[in-house]
């Protein structure tokens, strides 16, 4: 994850609480969303940011995860969001999420 | 229990997944107060 | 003018610089200052693979034309592991230059005295670059102006004066000078950088003059669309790359300027030219674009974690001539063109509505109209272990989900959608170069032959990069197959044997090209 996002990510969970953040991810893949789930969770993979060895454990969900969809107003997920659902592999996204949900998140 | 509503969300989207911006659009229809979108590109 | 501007030569060149990935690449120079005794740093130059091994890579060949994108599709992936036959670093489309030989072009490229070679390392610069035949005595004679430099020089102007190193195979060969002292537009970091987009924009220029057939001379406007900028402190994006790289190229009667739009960049400065060719205010317009450092190895900490080579390992070029209609060459249908309004949003069927469904649209043609689509052609061998997927396949996915969204296909149709109107992408990830234009050279030659009829470019763009706005960007076009309109009133006709005899007298005159540039 870009070093600015990571700080930032950092910041927002010390200034509301841990538990008060939600992040939402849109990547293209299932490994790459589970690598930013785990930076936001388990600490920063490539050790290369400020979330690097910090181990937030923040509730991480992918914008095309059930859960999050039904949350949302169906209209505008349809609008934004439903044609890369035939162009992405969810089942694949999903599962990553969940095992990285599983393992890390500290809110659930 | 909501995963979105009322909580501080943070947005890392995807340019050649979802961008940024329209996952703010549907998460704010949850009730989620968004706090910083942004959009990451790998290429 | 009646009829349409039309594509008449490409040209795709590369530098490979394995140095430059760990020196000048922003991913291994952020790392040096956040991590430095990181195991990526020592694993890294493991990784680096030699000028054959980069040049027999299949994708590089298909960028410098020696292989079709229908090669490389058939290709088993992925492709780092296997080498094409008969590989050669001379192509039909330009050239894959090794690391040394481009140093010594970029002293060429140089007229602020900013570079410095070690003697030795530029005397043997100098030779092979005359074996290229691609400079001018006179230009070739920079590179002697390097008889005071030896080892201790060069290394004190790298130590003392804030110059930035040049490497060839892990030794310190040369320098490049910062241009002032307290401005940070004119620091050797900058010069650097913009001294590797000319040289690499003047090899495209040079090799669309020897291998497309190129008159220099005829060339009136050359835009420049790459990504960086150049100034100083007072206007720092003060720009023109075109023309200094013109210069250089020998394009004595042209003048130029920069069209900038992040990766869409390319897709941008073609309309432009386009538009200048339609409107008849220039008849031969040139878009060029080098390549950049900052990008080389960017994903190279995947590749390195995977045990691949770094794939990332060449600075791009390429140069593409629009002209007025010569009745023969690809049309560019600069009445159908899309575009990414502000009010389209960033919502990813917003996007490909604006760029593919709606013009096309517009137009009275359906997406299965077209044969072949070529949007962001990044090689899949180099996003994919990086986790960012097949950008290519992506985009057709989404090209063909829309069409579903459209009724112009059926759900079940998706995967043959990609397969019959994509390609597996081939060019290297340095930002705008993958952006559509990488196809221009083998679809001009495939119209030509009658195997491609239509086609579209499509060119995007990540603005909030620039931290100036969240939009995103994009334009496309159509190109077609030439309609003859411009022989008969600018209307739509087809005289079949005129064709034919055109078609043949162009492909006399660019056989007889080939034969003249060997000579």
């Amino acid at each position: 994850m870009d070093l600015e996002n990571q700080k930032r990510v950092k910041d927002f969970a010390e200034q509301y609480g841990p538990e008060n953040v939600v992040v939402v991810l849109g990547a293209a893949e299932g490994e790459a969303a589970g690598l930013a789930a785990e930076t936001v969770t388990a600490g920063d993979p490539t050790f290369a940011g400020p979330l690097a060895g910090v181990q937030l454990g923040l509730t991480v969900y992918h914008i095309c995860e059930d859960e999050i969809k039904a949350e949302v107003d169906a209209g505008v997920y349809d609008e934004q969001i439903s044609m890369m659902e035939m162009v992405m592999d969810v089942d694949d996204i999903a599962n990553e999420m969940s095992s990285i949900r599983d393992e890390f998140c500290k809110y659930l | 229990m909501a995963i979105l509503n009322g909580k501080k969300v943070v947005i890392i989207g995807d340019r050649d997944g979802i961008p940024g911006p329209a996952i703010e659009a549907c998460v704010k229809t949850a009730g989620a107060d968004v706090v910083y979108s942004s959009t990451e590109c790998f290429v | 003018m009646n009829g349409y501007p039309v594509l008449k030569g490409a040209s795709y060149t590369l530098a490979i610089t394995p140095d430059m990935v760990i020196h000048n690449g922003t991913t291994q120079t952020t790392e040096m200052i956040v991590n430095p005794e990181s195991e990526y740093l020592k694993e890294l130059p493991n990784h680096l693979r030699s000028f054959e091994d980069a040049v027999s890579y299949i994708p590089n060949q298909v960028y410098i034309g020696n292989a079709k994108p229908a090669d490389l599709a058939a290709t088993e992936f992925p492709f780092y592991d296997k080498k094409w036959e008969n590989a050669s670093r001379d192509g039909k489309y330009g050239q894959i230059m090794p690391e040394d030989e481009f140093y010594g072009l970029i002293q060429i490229c140089d007229v602020f005295e900013l570079v410095m070679l070690e003697k030795s390392f530029a005397a043997s610069v100098k030779e092979k670059l005359a074996a290229q035949n691609l400079l001018k005595e006179d230009q070739l004679a920079a590179l002697d102006k390097n008889s005071e430099n030896d080892d201790a020089k060069i290394a004190s102007l790298v130590n003392d004066e804030h110059a930035e190193p040049l490497y060839f195979e892990h030794k310190l060969v040369g320098a490049v000078k910062r241009a002032h002292d307290v401005d940070v537009n004119l620091s050797a970091h900058v010069m650097l950088e913009n001294l590797v987009t000319k040289a690499s924009n003047v090899l495209s220029l040079i090799e669309l003059v020897k291998k497309a057939g190129v008159n220099p001379d005829e060339v009136d406007y050359v835009i420049d669309c790459c990504e960086e900028a150049c100034g100083d402190m007072n206007q720092r994006g003060g720009g023109n790359f075109a023309k200094a790289a013109a210069e250089i190229a020998g394009y004595t009667n042209a003048t130029g300027s920069d069209v900038r739009g992040f990766c869409a960049g390319p897709a941008h400065a073609m309309l432009h030219a386009a538009a200048l060719v339609k409107a008849g205010t220039f008849k031969n317009v040139v878009v060029t674009a080098g390549g950049c450092t900052a990008k080389l190895g960017m994903n190279g900490k995947d590749h390195v974690k995977k045990g691949l080579p770094i794939l990332e390992d060449a600075i791009a070029g390429f140069s593409v001539l629009v002209s007025a209609d010569d009745g023969v060459s690809p049309q560019i249908r600069t009445d159908i063109i899309g575009r990414h309004t502000i009010g389209t949003g960033s919502a990813p069927q917003n996007v490909i509505g604006s760029l593919v469904a709606d013009p096309l649209e517009r137009a009275g043609l359906l997406m299965t109209d077209i044969d072949k689509y070529s949007p962001e052609m990044q090689n899949p061998d180099i996003t994919k272990p990086a986790g960012a997927g097949d950008v290519p396949e992506a985009n057709y996915k989404m090209i063909a989900a829309l069409a579903v969204k459209k009724g112009q296909i059926a759900r079940t149709d998706i995967a043959n959608f990609v397969k019959e109107h994509g390609m597996t992408g081939w060019a290297p990830t340095q930002g705008h170069i993958p952006s559509g234009v990488p196809y221009i050279g083998p679809l001009r030659e495939e119209v030509l032959a009658g195997e491609t009829k239509r086609a579209m470019i499509i060119g995007k763009g990540s603005l909030f990069l620039g931290r100036m706005t969240n939009l995103f960007d994009g334009v496309s076009f159509v190109v077609q197959a030439n309609d003859g309109s411009a022989a008969n009133g600018g209307e739509a006709g087809f005289d079949e044997a005129k064709v034919k005899a055109m078609i043949g007298q162009a492909m006399r005159e660019f056989a007889n090209g080939l034969l003249g540039s060997e000579e």
